[in-house]
């Protein structure tokens, strides 16, 4: 049985540390979520080496898990015939401005990905392919898929390959022999266990970080998931890593998008699927008009996630995304689409009574993301994927300086990390177990929950909601049309400070309180990180995705480089620093 | 509102470990009130209206319903699974019906 049966949660009042059960594992690959790259990791590593002992280990259930519960409508890389990947890497580099990029991580990622994508359509995913059996290109390199059961079908691979899945486990940190990473620790969500995974090689996929700022349409009754990255997905994998020393790369290289308004559906699908220019409040072009010597509608991401905003900013607002006059056919082929990937954005359209084709969709941008699936904030991995911590991989949206991966480039890049592990553990053993480790561990994750009656003390709850008003405000959220500058970073990397200071007050009633707890601290080491990042790079060079107010230029001189940052796990103080940029695949950067 | 329970369709999955939705809401959130046997969502503002839940109650006991800061009240959307496909049911606030139908899955 590989699936590893779950349970309601247990009403668990423990006493004391003592009471609380350790259940200790051993593997040869960890992998830490079972999402888009997780899944395609355990079937890589179980392809290559069947007698492989692979355990994933998942907060939630690996069937509907992460960024990829309601589906996907597309794949948004996949190379059409006559393109090569060294096109998809100029592409690439291109929407990011010209980069900097890890041109080397691109590229091995685009040799990967149509043998990635080809992989899920054998295993029964629908791509939409016309009268002649070629797959529908719906924008340069996007393909359409019906991809509602994306997640089942790459979990049940996952499980038919042999990886032992450990549902409702959350990961909540690394277990280390000196600076080597040897496995990871988490909490039993359902049972009130203590899980300690040892494994020769782990592999951190938990996905990026939502939740770091607030969502504008958070309200004080039932609203406040309404964002476009899963809120599932709090930055755990980061910032496990972080606090043993790892080395994050462009955090400052937030993903801001434009988004349907106020519910935050997807938008780009839709304006690249069916060409729907986004407009103003006048009619006009926004891209044509003010954007035309950026190249209009095909202006690198960040000009066209960012405009709207300003179009707001400047009093022409409200933005929309021109849906007037298509065909109706074309409709229910955008409500299919919608349907396969944020099925509840139907429902929205339908809880205003709205007809697209008269009265266009609404945009806006999003609350600002770190997601190394789409730009580059992440792990820095060498081109095994090994993060600077020995032992420690990433894949997917954790690892960083490889924006534009999306589902495809994710599940290549869960090859990739799977075979760079397998190469790692040769020879690896495994030390006795560090049970000092383990009970500090377990005590800083339990300790919300072992508070008395007479406790006061803060809710995980209030200290998220804290947190992400603090970084809108300060670190430059949607409030603040994303723009940030020195003193207002400062002021929240003092807060943060104190929340940190404030953490030993942390209280949780259960279980799934105790999970949100571990996920509030997770979020404050995250958020520190991208302060530090938005502080260090001196320049505006993606504006939107990291807009400096006291530094609206670009600033080739010093920053045509990656920013770095490291935390020192004894004293927790962070370091920023650069690496330079090496450009491998021939052409103009600027151009694609 | 996100995640509504139908208090006389749902039995909390009477015998089951845990209730089909508590099994496979992303979020930790579905889980089952002990007194009431009835499914219920911990905190609907940290829902994601991913219709997980929706799809895998075996007795079409959830609806998804948005919050009212976004969206008026009683457009509905309803899922149904069928072999390697699926149905959406949508009515929108002014009683307006459409049915959209797709193949999820290939026949592998």
């Amino acid at each position: 049985m590989t699936k590893i049966p779950t349970k309601r949660a247990i009403k668990f009042n423990p006493k004391n540390l003592g009471e609380i059960p350790v259940e200790i594992i051993t593997a040869d690959l960890l992998i830490i979520g079972g999402g888009n790259a997780g899944c395609f990791v355990a079937v890589e590593a179980k392809k290559n080496n069947p007698d492989l002992k692979v355990v994933i280990m998942e907060k939630a259930n690996i069937m509907r898990s992460g960024a990829c519960s309601a589906g996907m409508d597309a794949i948004n890389t996949y190379i059409p015939e006559g393109k090569t990947p060294e096109d998809l890497v100029r592409w690439s580099r291109a929407q990011v401005g010209g980069g900097p990029l890890r041109e080397d991580l691109a590229l091995s990622n685009a040799k990967e990905l149509n043998e990635a994508v080809d992989d899920l359509e054998r295993w029964g995913l629908p791509i939409l392919r016309d009268e002649k059996g070629k797959a529908s290109f719906r924008g340069k390199w996007d393909i359409s898929i019906h991809g509602e059961q994306l997640k089942p079908i790459m979990a049940e691979k996952a499980i038919e390959a042999g990886a032992e899945v450990y549902n409702r486990v959350a990961g909540t940190g690394l277990l280390m022999d000196g600076e080597r990473c040897i496995g990871a620790m988490g909490l039993g969500v359902r049972d009130g266990k203590f899980y300690v995974f040892r494994a020769k090689a782990t592999v951190v996929s938990t996905g990026g970080a939502g939740t770091l700022y607030k969502s504008y349409t958070a309200d004080s009754t039932d609203s406040g998931a309404q964002i476009w990255m899963c809120p599932y997905c709090v930055g755990s994998g980061y910032a496990m890593g972080y606090r043993q020393g790892a080395e994050l790369t462009s955090l400052e290289q937030r993903w801001v998008a434009t988004r349907s308004k106020d519910f935050c559906g997807p938008i780009d699908t839709i304006s690249v699927g069916y060409k729907t220019p986004i407009i103003n409040c006048k009619g006009e072009r926004i891209m044509q008009e003010r954007y035309a010597h950026l190249g209009g509608e095909a202006a690198p991401r960040y000009i066209r996630a960012n405009a709207p905003m300003e179009e707001w900013l400047a009093g022409r607002g409200p933005t929309y995304c021109d849906t007037r006059n298509m065909d109706p056919k074309l409709v229910d082929d955008m409500m299919v689409d919608y349907l396969n990937e944020r099925p509840s954005f139907v429902l929205f359209l339908a809880s205003r009574g709205q007809d697209v084709t008269k009265d266009p969709i609404e945009t806006y941008g999003s609350d600002p993301y770190i997601v190394g699936g789409h730009t580059m904030g992440g792990y820095w991995v060498d081109i095994d994927r090994m993060t600077t911590v020995q032992g420690m991989f990433a894949a997917g949206e954790t690892a960083g300086g490889n924006p534009n991966k999306f589902v495809g480039g994710c599940a290549a890049e869960g090859k990739l990390a799977a075979r760079g592990a397998i190469k790692y553990m040769e020879g690896v053993e495994l030390p006795e177990l560090d049970m000092d480790q383990v009970n500090f561990e377990k005590e800083r994750i339990f300790m919300p929950l072992l508070r008395d009656k007479a406790f006061e003390g803060v809710s995980s709850l209030e200290m998220k909601e804290r947190l992400q008003r603090l970084m809108d405000e300060y670190a430059g959220g949607t409030s603040q049309y994303y723009r940030t500058n020195e003193e207002r970073l400062d002021y929240a990397l003092k807060h943060i400070k104190i929340l940190r200071s404030q953490f030993q007050y942390l209280k949780a009633k259960d279980l799934h309180d105790l999970m949100q707890a571990s996920e509030t601290m997770d979020r404050v080491d995250v958020a520190e990180a991208v302060c530090h990042h938005l502080k260090a790079r001196k320049e505006t060079r993606w504006q939107g995705w990291q807009t400096r107010s006291d530094y609206p230029e670009v600033d080739n001189d010093n920053f045509d480089c990656f920013v770095e940052s490291r935390r020192n796990p004894e004293t927790g103080e962070i370091t920023t620093f650069t690496r330079p940029y090496e450009k491998i695949v021939s052409g103009d950067r600027y151009l694609s | 509102m996100p995640p509504r329970v139908n208090l006389e369709k749902c039995n909390g999955c009477e015998g089951r470990e845990e209730s089909f939705c508590e099994e496979v809401c992303p979020g930790d959130l579905m889980t089952v009130g002990e007194e009431t046997m009835r499914a219920f969502c911990r905190n609907n503002r940290d829902c994601w209206d991913c219709m997980s839940c929706v799809k895998a109650c075996p007795r079409n006991a959830i609806e998804t319903r948005i919050p009212y800061q976004l969206g008026y009240c009683n457009a509905t959307l309803k899922p149904f699974m069928g072999k390697n496909s699926i149905t959406w049911k949508c009515i929108d606030i002014y009683g307006n019906v459409k049915t959209y139908s797709y193949k999820n899955r290939l026949e592998v």
